[in-house]
């Protein structure tokens, strides 16, 4: 018996795609958001409050995913921008392929934003690389705020923890001060909006994020291409 | 349940690197898994029995060995494993350390018969 030592990712296809994804998100300077929850707590709601506030001549595009059914293309399409839905007929999470092949008859030049909403799942979909420039994980009042320590991986690989239905908070026992706090233990430094799409409120908080990390996002490439 | 999906990536993995090896037949491969990978070694174990009967790889075993979150220290550099949570530095106590291990999904050997 001999051991063969090999080094590699275990997803190394996965990644694989991942990048190719990337590089042509950062070549047609789209910003790709990839969006995370479990189910109901309002990844759909947060993004028709976010599609509303666009102006019709944004260059923003969504890819839905979801076991079964197309309710949730069919809600986002109201808003005229383009929509996907990627039915994964039973997986729990989306993969950088099924990403590449929803875009092949998609046109990235006329992009510049991309937004992902993942399979509602807290677990499965930390794992896979979608090319995306940021994770976005929402947590609703209505579930529990040890969600960060009982699902630390997508808390971690997360940029923003979004603390959605702060509207409900009167009639639910979560305690909003430690989920910030076991949200922060997980990953030092993660940014976190609390917001409403019921009543509008905090929405102000999560559109200034996005738009401050698409300014971020330019700037590094604007510095790159400086640099060549 | 995504672990059945990994299993099937390792699997897969294992076929490639079998075309490499000239067929060699493969016995055991090891896989690290990180805590923060967000992947169940049960679960993984489980699937990959499953995935694996049958098939041409048949008995293949799985070695998983579970990596706890580590941290380094931006100030006296001193790397240490997590515990509940807590990552400050336990030697200098400085506040600022980033992650440096823990979210590994690796595929890292295979061992082989001799022919």
């Amino acid at each position: 018996m001999s051991r063969v030592t090999v080094e590699k990712k275990v997803l190394s296809e996965n990644d694989l795609i991942a990048r190719r994804l990337r590089a042509r998100f950062e070549e047609h300077q789209v910003f790709c958001l990839n969006m995370i929850s479990s189910p109901g707590s309002g990844k759909t709601s947060l993004l028709e409050r976010t599609l509303e506030r666009f102006k019709p001549g944004e260059r923003v595009a969504l890819l839905t995913g979801d076991i079964q059914t197309d309710n949730d293309a069919k809600r986002l399409a109201r808003f005229g921008f383009p929509v996907k839905q990627i039915t994964t007929g039973g997986t729990c999470h989306l993969d950088a392929r099924m990403i590449e092949r929803a875009l092949t008859d998609w046109p990235l030049e006329s992009l510049d934003m991309l937004l992902v909403e993942n399979v509602g799942n807290l677990v499965c979909p930390s794992a896979y690389d979608l090319g995306e420039a940021a994770k976005v994980v929402v947590l609703s009042v209505a579930e529990g705020e040890d969600k960060p320590l009982k699902y630390p991986s997508i808390f971690f690989k997360s940029d923003l923890l979004i603390l959605n239905k702060i509207d409900l908070l009167p009639y639910v026992s979560f305690d909003i001060g430690k989920a910030r706090e076991y949200a922060l233990q997980v990953h030092s430094g993660m940014d976190i909006v609390e917001l409403s799409c019921k009543t509008g409120a905090g929405l102000d908080g999560w559109m200034n994020w996005l738009a401050g990390r698409r300014e971020m996002a330019k700037a590094a490439r604007a510095s790159t291409s400086g640099r060549e | 349940m995504h672990e059945l999906s990994i299993a099937d990536s390792i699997l897969e993995a294992v076929r490639k690197e079998r075309e490499r090896l000239n067929h060699a037949r493969i016995t055991k491969v090891g896989v690290r898994i990180g805590e923060l990978a967000g992947v169940d070694p049960d679960a993984l174990s489980f699937g990959f029995e499953v995935l694996v009967k049958g098939t041409d790889l048949e008995p293949l075993v799985l070695d998983i060995e579970f990596k706890p979150r580590r941290q380094e220290c931006s100030q006296c550099k001193h790397v240490f494993t997590v515990a509940g949570y807590k990552v400050d530095c336990p030697s200098c106590g400085s506040r600022e350390t980033r992650c440096v291990g823990g979210e590994e999904l690796d595929l890292a050997y295979l061992e082989v018969e001799e022919s």
